[in-house]
This record gives structure tokens, C-alpha cells and sequence, in this order.
């Protein structure tokens, strides 16, 4: 092989396909993640659907993208493209706007017939002069004629050949960043096992892809992306949602307690759904429910019977299910509910981005209503955290919300398949046959936890009924006693501030001696501490402090953060997580970062933030 | 013939130290001590029982069984106790809902039960009337009801519950009075006999609030006229002296006196609760009293896979094939991975 003399080394490359939904674009992306994967890169992928369903071909509001970065310290999909795929017009004009200025282009040339530019609403026949691109900077690739030619012999009729426009693209992709051909084809025959014809034909498209890159813009930078050394084990990529259906799994096989989830599709959470009821091989019962209620009340049965029980949602659905977890509150029961955050309110911006629904989380049902809230950092931490969120319920006897988010739900990296000592042993707390022999009553609890026993149906002697009445604290029958209430309350609350001392402590990244800290919270770590690494190399010190547990905080949090002058909260909504830190810290000043476009933040707007909130101090 | 030795259950077993806290001379009291009787009958023990309700009067039922029980909140019922059966197969699961919980706020909920024919026994107690909230129309409440919440009549239809059952292509529908305790007894035990989704609807006095909303069908002096008993196999005879039968008139019921217009015992309907074929058994539930007597007894009972068993099948049978032992092992034979040493 030939080497180009003109080869950039860099730490992390971001590559954007973009083209019609039909035009294979999440596969050649996520094909060339695993690969790069497989090379020793770190990835971090996200895809950006189109709202509509199926918009006519070749239309702006149709295009589709799935963006990649891959190589080292790679914590985001990255704020803009080094390369942009654009398979038409419709696409090269939306996304446009994601690529860096020095980026490269690879367009199929062939697709700007007039028609195509019409529909894409351009206003001249030549949309590089419209858009005002680097002609240098854009290859156009005469994509439709390579495919016709490369598979002429095949006997594949015209769209079987077209269909193979996405591996073209992959092919050049592999010359232009150094892929190795030989895995990329590996993947695909493992893909088209049973399709030998079809295997044949993406093999030749994607050598005819790298020999055109080869032969015809040997001109043109290629790349050399830096890689990192991974602890040992077994990967996988995984995206945030089949992360956490993963991290429940384990969790049962932890506690002994078989899963049980009640839910009802709802955009970005479905997913979720869609893997569990996948994995009845696993024993798991994944029922839909004929509402959001039903859902969570299905799986406060399940609960009650002795199972994991988790109902899965994004906001609106769970607004439709806080009476339910109320009763869950109420009757002390374990229960795990995913909330994956979407833009609101109302429908919103189902398909978009935000971190809106925290204040739901905490406080959305009647009454004094305490429960455990944590939130997932990122696509692989939701196996973590999905895992901790049911650790917490069994143990604790408590619901526990999980937040997410439809950014690290959809988006995807590198997920090292836990090994059978990595995740803890999870202990039920069961009422004990001894207890049971000497008056057992349903609302006793654990002197250390508050947590109550769990008795399950079956149990002989735990005949019990519980519900959503308030109950005597003594006799756990049910009661209208004024005082008796208020110590409920507070017994209620304590329980769930007593978990506090079961989970970590808060750590402190960056520059801890810096007089400035970064606090972000949940699905936007990628993006913060990407941002506090980027300050602290240009000279700006700050510390960061991310939060994945929620309510209650870890102990040694408002001591931490009240050490630093300036507190700078970064998160995807008007200022949530800072208005609850504030309550908790009544006399400092919390600075702000906000944004509420349904997408995640830039780095550079983190960065930028930070400095104009220093700059003004 | 061998000699079994099965634990059996008075109907003691069923019931706590609690003391019930409805009105005095509520149909509840009698349905609860029937409830007791009916689980003693069927020999499941307490501690495989569940009880679930909703909300409203009869939903203080599950405080009264020593038994498990969740009372839940209003109109969820359904969907918690199809939580718990569909998690444990092995738990016989009663649901206690009045008119307003099962049929109103828990409408949806009643009849996707229905719909998946999950194998819980669900006693629908209706009295017409919101009883905890005192006195409000109920969506079983006569057209031109008067209420505090509809002083002047209701302008709407009521719900016929029977019609929801069968809309919802429910496989057991019983009826009952809160005061003919015997045959209230046989129908719940005929619930909890049946693989499905049974309901059970008990004709049941709100003694504050609605005061002998059903006693023009229930009153001794006019009970076997007015409504007639339906036992499997047997002749649909009603009456005093078991003088009247329902006959087919083209494609409607009627009422005839035996010997009567021609009309002889061989002319009369036998019941059967067992025929796929829904269309009499509708015609059978929607006899309200007034030209053809109402139905009592259990109206419908056809088998039918239910869910829970299917739910639990399924896991099994992939379970199986696959053969995955870990979530590990399931990661590793499924997806594409990759070794970093």
C-alpha cells in the first residue's frame, strides 16, 4: 500500500454521515465505530433522527445523521465534524452547519440532478458556490457511476445496486482515515452470512470505494487517530438504552429476584422496552401495558409479589405514572423507574435532547413523597447506574427514579462486559422466619436503614396488607392519628436520606486547587469534563464535580463545593440542579450555564460560559 | 379409592382480628363473610391468596383477609393485580372494585384485563353510587339519576357492566345479589375455578346513599319474579313454583308461563355457560328485570388461554432455545465484541 505523504496524527477524529433514512447511514457509521472500536479507540457515537417518520426522498426534513468520534480522550461525539458524509443536496445543506471549518466533504456527485436540488430548496445550480464552500475542501464523488460500474456483472437490479451507495462511502472513509478493509469486511460478512450474494457485491463497493479515494485524491490530508489503552476484558458498543435494560439484568441476577418491567412505548425510551422483551431469554418479563399507569402499576404488583420490578418511561409518561409511585412510596415497596429525558413540556421535542424533568423527579406527586433520584452520565454509566438504581430500591425498600436522557440513551461507546465479580452481590430485605415466629408486622424496619421487610406472597405466616393509608407506626394498621403522620413522614424521609451512607462519595476532577468548580449533573458529563480539560490546558483553572446521585446527595458534596469561590452549574434546562443546590446551600452564589435547544451542549459553549461568568466576576 | 390428605380451610382462615369499618347494614358485610366462605371453599391457602383493590367503600375489603393484599388507588386495581399474577402464577389473585373504580377511572384498565384474559378473579360490587365521597352518580347510574353531583338527573347512559365484559371478549361473567348469599357463594368459587379473567358483578345496597337501589329486584316478595337463577345445564325456569321458562321468539328472549299459549317444558332454554358462542349469553346478561327477569349465577364461563400461563410458557420455551446462562454469556453470543488484553 501505498503511503500518503500528506498524513495528520490526531488525538480524536469526528466523522458525520448524513443522507436520506434510507441510505444506510446509521450502518456505515456504526460499522466504522466497532471497527475503530476494535482498533483501540475510544468512540462516542450519537444518531440524529429526523422528526418525521419517513420524509419524501431527498428533502431537508428527511435527512438523517449519525456522527462518530473516535481515538483518544474521547468523552463526547464531538461538537463538529472533521468529516462530513453527505449522500445528496438535502443533506449537505443541514449539515453543513455540524462540520468544522477546515473539514472535508465527501458528497455522491452524482446525486445533484435538478430535481434533487429543487427539492432540497436550492436556489442556483451549483450548491458548493450557494453554500460557500472551499471547493479544496470537497470531493465529489461520482457515487452512482462507480456503483453502476463496480456491480455491473452482478445481476443485481438497479435498486440492490443504489442500496450500496453506504459502503461506497464506507470504503472511501476507510482510505481517508486509515481503516483497516480487511475488518470492516469481517463485520460484514458476519452480517450477510446467510446473503453470500449480497456480501459479495458490498465487498467489491467498498474496495472500489477505498481505490477511488486511493487513486484520485492521494492530494487530500489523510489521518492517523490516536489510540488508548483499555483495561483488559471483552467490549462491546452499546447505546444507553440497551445499557440499562443490561444493567436491570444484572441487577437480578445480582439480587436472586427475577425482573419484571411494566411499561408502554414512548419516544426515547421504547428501546429499553424493546430489549427486555428480547430477553425473555434471560427469564425476564417484559409486559406492554395498555397505558403509562399500567405500567407502573403492573410492575407495583410485580413488586409486591417479590420480583425487580421496573417500569420504563420519558417525561410526559411519567407525569402520567406519579400516583402510582406515590403508592410505591407510600407502601414502602422496591421499584425502579426510567425516566428518559426528552423536551418538553407537553410532547414537546420528543426526539430531542434536555435534562427537564429533575424537578419532576424530586418533587412531581402529592404529598411529602421522598424518593431516591439518581441520574446516568453517560451511555455505558447507564448499566452502572440502572444496576445502582435497583441495588438502592431492593435494599432500601424505596422506588427510585432514573434519569437519562435521549442523548446518552441513543448514543453509544465502548462498554467493557462486566465479569462475574465486577458488580456487587444485591441483599433483599427479607423479613426473616424468626421474625415472622415472633409478630412480625409489615411496617417494621431495619433500625440502621428504616428500610422495611419485604414478605413475600407465599411466606408462610407473612399474611400482610399494605397500601396507599397512612399507617400506624407501632401497630402498621392503618391510621388517622395526627402526630402519628408526621412521624411517618419523617420516618419516610429519613429512610431516603439515610442512603447516603450506601453510596459513593463525591470525587472532585479537574484542578482540584482551582478556585472555580464546574458541576454538571447526569447525561452531560462527556461534554463538561471535556470542557474542564480543555480550561485547564488553556490556563483557566476549574475544578469539576458531576453528580450521578441526586437524592440524597453524597455526604461529603455541600462540604466540597462550599470550598470553592465560584459554584458554575452547566445543564440542559433554565437552572434546575443549581436551584436545588442552592436550597441546599442557602448563602453562596450558584452561577449558571444553560441551554434548551433539545440538543447537547458544545464543549466550546461550556467553555465559553465559563469564561464570560469568570470574566464578569 | 385412595384417600388424598389436602390442608383444608374454614372460612376462619380468611379472616383477620381487624374490625370492618362499613356502615352498619352495608352490603359489604355480607359479601366479605361470603368472600371468606367462597376462598374456604376453593382451598387455596391464605398465605398463595392475594386480594387487590382500588379505591372507594368496597375497597377496604383487602384490611378484612388474612391474606396478602395491596389496597391500592382508585382504579388501578386491574393493573396492579395483573402485575402480581403475571410475576407469580402461582398466587390465586381476587380484585375487589366497586362501579366507579372498576368501571369509571378504571375503565381501561377493566377492560384490557378482559382483553388479555389474565387469570384474576375480579368481584365488581355495584351499588350506583359514589358511597366514600358521599352520594355522587356512578357510570352504572340510571339515565335521569338524582344525585348531589346531578340534582337536576344525569343526562347520560349508564354502563351495563355485563356489556362491558362481553365488548371486552370477557370469557366469565357471573351475577349476584349481596342478599342471596348462596348463590353469590357459587359464583365467586366458580371466579376463582375459571383460568381467566372472571368477573363477578354483586348487586350490592349502599344503605346512606342509595337505599334500595335493587330491592324492586331483590325483595323477597318479588325476587323470583324479577330475576331468574342460571345453573349449567338446567332448564331457565323462574318463578315461585319454577312456572315460567325462557324460550326463543325469533331471534329474542321471552318469558312464557309453562302450559300457557301453547308453550311446554321442552320449549324451555337449558343454560349453556360453556357454548363459545357469546350472542345468547349477552342476551341472557342483558335482561334487566323489567319484561325478562334478571339474570343471576354465573352467565358465561368458556376457556380460554390466559395470559400469565402464556407469559410464563414463552419465557420458557425461549429460555430453552436459547440457552443462555448469564447476561454475560447472552452479550457475549449475541453482539460484536472485541478483546483488548
Amino acid at each position: 500500500m501505498l503511503q500518503s505523504t500528506n498524513v495528520k496524527t490526531l488525538d480524536k477524529v469526528v466523522v458525520r454521515f448524513s443522507g436520506d433514512s434510507g441510505d444506510g447511514m446509521q450502518l456505515a457509521g456504526n460499522i466504522f465505530s466497532n471497527v475503530s472500536a476494535g482498533e483501540g479507540n475510544q468512540i462516542s457515537t450519537f444518531p440524529d433522527y429526523p422528526a418525521e417518520i419517513r420524509a419524501p426522498q431527498g428533502s431537508l426534513s428527511g435527512v438523517s445523521g449519525y456522527q462518530v468520534s473516535v481515538g483518544k480522550d474521547v468523552h463526547t461525539p464531538g461538537d463538529r465534524a472533521d468529516v462530513l458524509v453527505a449522500m445528496n443536496p438535502a443533506a449537505l445543506k443541514t449539515n453543513l452547519k455540524y462540520l468544522k471549518p477546515d473539514g472535508i466533504i465527501i458528497c455522491d456527485g452524482d446525486s445533484f440532478t435538478p430535481a434533487n436540488l429543487k427539492k432540497a430548496l436550492y436556489a442556483t445550480d451549483d450548491p458548493i458556490t450557494e453554500l460557500g464552500i472551499d471547493p479544496a475542501r470537497i470531493m465529489l464523488v461520482p457515487m452512482t457511476t462507480l456503483l453502476k460500474h463496480t456491480l455491473a456483472d452482478s445481476g443485481m437490479d438497479q435498486k440492490g445496486i443504489m442500496k450500496c451507495k453506504n459502503m461506497l462511502a464506507l470504503g472511501l472513509i476507510c482510505w481517508l482515515l486509515d481503516r483497516p478493509v480487511d475488518k470492516v469486511l469481517a463485520k460484514l460478512q458476519a452480517k450477510f452470512a446467510k446473503k453470500p450474494a449480497i456480501y459479495e457485491a458490498n465487498e467489491k463497493v467498498i474496495h472500489a470505494g477505498w481505490d477511488y479515494g486511493h487513486n484520485t485524491h492521494a492530494s487530500m490530508p489523510t489521518y492517523r487517530i490516536e489510540t488508548e489503552v483499555a483495561s483488559p476484558g471483552v467490549y462491546t458498543d452499546v447505546n444507553g438504552n440497551t445499557a440499562t435494560a443490561w444493567g436491570l439484568i444484572m441487577a437480578s441476577e445480582k439480587s436472586g429476584r427475577p425482573l419484571f418491567l411494566g411499561s408502554y412505548p414512548i419516544t426515547p425510551a421504547t428501546d429499553i422496552l424493546h430489549e427486555l422483551a428480547k430477553r425473555k431469554d434471560l427469564g425476564v418479563k417484559a409486559c406492554q401495558m395498555e397505558d403509562e399507569i399500567a405500567g407502573v402499576c403492573s410492575a407495583i404488583g410485580a413488586s409486591y409479589a417479590g420480583h425487580l420490578a421496573v417500569t420504563t418511561t420519558s417525561g410526559p409518561g411519567l407525569a402520567l405514572k406519579s400516583e402510582g409511585i406515590g403508592l410505591a412510596v407510600m407502601a414502602e415497596l422496591p421499584l425502579v423507574v426510567i425516566d428518559v429525558q426528552r423536551g418538553g413540556p407537553s410532547t414537546g421535542l420528543p426526539t430531542k435532547t434536555e435534562q427537564t424533568d429533575l424537578m419532576q423527579a424530586l418533587y412531581g406527586r402529592n404529598g411529602e413523597s421522598p424518593l431516591c433520584v439518581l441520574a446516568a452520565a453517560s451511555p455505558t454509566d447507564c448499566f452502572t447506574m440502572a444496576f445502582e438504581a435497583a441495588r438502592i430500591a431492593i435494599e432500601h425498600m424505596t422506588p427510585v427514579v432514573l434519569l437519562t436522557d435521549a442523548f446518552i440513551a441513543n448514543g453509544s461507546s465502548a462498554f467493557r462486559i462486566p465479569e462475574e465479580n465486577d458488580f456487587p452481590i444485591i441483599k433483599p430485605n427479607f423479613v426473616t422466619a424468626e421474625q415472622l415466629e415472633n409478630g412480625w408486622k409489615p411496617f417494621d424496619r431495619d433500625a440502621e436503614t428504616y428500610a422495611r421487610y419485604w414478605a413475600i406472597p407465599g411466606t408462610e405466616k407473612g399474611m400482610h396488607r399494605v397500601g396507599g393509608l397512612e399507617k400506624d407506626f407501632n401497630t402498621s394498621v392503618i391510621s388517622t392519628d395526627g402526630p402519628n403522620h408526621e412521624r411517618m413522614v419523617k420516618v419516610r424521609r429519613e429512610k431516603v436520606a439515610r442512603i447516603a451512607n450506601d453510596i459513593p462519595e463525591l470525587e472532585i476532577q479537574g484542578n482540584p486547587e482551582a478556585k472555580t468548580i464546574l458541576v454538571g449533573w447526569g447525561g452531560t458529563y462527556g461534554h463538561i469534563l471535556t470542557a474542564a480539560t480543555e480550561l485547564n490546558k488553556a490556563g483557566t483553572p476549574v475544578a469539576l464535580a458531576h453528580f450521578r446521585y441526586i437524592n440524597p446527595l453524597p455526604k461529603n458534596a455541600l462540604e466540597l463545593l462550599g470550598k470553592y469561590d465560584r459554584i458554575i452549574v452547566a445543564e440542559l434546562n433554565t437552572g434546575m440542579f443549581a436551584d436545588y443546590l442552592q436550597m441546599h446551600m442557602p448563602g453562596k452564589e450558584i452561577l449558571r450555564i444553560n441551554k434548551i435547544e433539545g440538543q447537547p451542549f458544545l464543549v466550546k459553549e461550556i467553555v465559553d460560559g465559563v469564561n464570560n461568568l469568570i470574566a464578569e466576576a | 379409592m385412595e384417600d388424598i390428605k389436602q390442608p383444608t380451610f374454614a372460612a376462619g382462615d380468611f379472616k383477620n382480628e381487624q374490625t370492618a369499618r362499613w356502615c352498619p347494614g352495608c352490603g359489604d358485610h355480607a359479601i366479605l363473610n361470603v368472600l371468606h366462605k367462597a376462598m374456604a371453599e376453593v382451598g387455596v391457602a391464605p398465605k398463595d391468596t392475594a386480594v387487590i383493590s382500588g379505591i372507594g367503600c368496597s375497597s377496604r375489603l383487602p384490611y378484612y383477609m388474612n391474606t396478602y393484599g395491596m389496597h391500592t388507588i382508585h382504579g388501578r386495581a386491574a393493573a396492579i393485580a395483573t402485575g402480581v399474577k403475571t410475576a407469580r402464577p402461582d398466587l390465586t389473585v381476587w380484585q375487589i372494585s366497586g362501579d366507579g373504580d372498576g368501571l369509571a377511572i378504571g375503565g381501561n384498565h377493566f377492560i384490557h384485563a378482559l382483553r388479555r384474559n389474565i387469570d384474576i378473579n375480579i368481584l365488581l360490587f355495584n351499588n350506583k353510587i359514589y358511597g366514600l365521597t358521599k352520594g355522587q352518580y356512578s357510570p352504572t347510574s340510571d339515565r335521569g339519576f338524582v344525585s348531589k353531583s346531578s340534582p337536576y338527573g344525569t343526562t347520560e347512559d349508564p354502563f351495563i357492566p355485563a356489556e362491558l365484559v362481553f365488548g371486552a371478549r370477557g370469557k366469565f361473567f357471573a351475577r349476584g345479589f349481596d342478599i342471596t348469599l348462596d348463590t353469590t357463594r357459587e359464583i365467586m368459587v366458580a371466579a376463582a375455578r375459571h383460568k381467566g379473567t372472571a368477573v363477578v358483578e354483586v348487586l350490592q345496597n349502599c344503605v346512606i346513599f342509595n337505599h334500595g337501589i335493587h330491592t324492586w329486584l331483590s325483595d323477597k316478595a318479588v325476587r323470583a319474579e324479577r330475576t331468574i337463577t342460571l345453573r349449567q345445564g338446567e332448564k331457565m325456569l323462574f318463578g315461585k313454583d319454577n312456572e315460567k321458562g325462557l324460550v326463543r321468539d325469533g331471534f329474542k328472549l321471552k318469558a312464557v308461563t309453562i302450559g300457557e299459549d301453547g308453550y311446554t317444558i321442552d320449549d324451555v332454554l337449558v343454560h349453556d355457560a360453556h357454548t363459545e358462542d357469546d350472542i345468547l349469553h349477552r342476551q341472557l346478561a342483558l335482561m334487566d328485570g323489567h319484561d325478562l327477569p334478571l339474570a343471576l349465577g354465573v352467565i358465561r364461563d368458556v376457556e380460554a388461554p390466559s395470559y400469565e400461563a402464556d407469559v410464563e410458557a414463552q419465557v420458557s420455551e425461549v429460555k430453552a432455545k436459547k440457552g443462555f446462562t448469564s447476561l454475560r454469556d447472552m452479550i457475549l453470543r449475541t453482539s460484536e465484541t472485541w478483546t483488548v488484553e
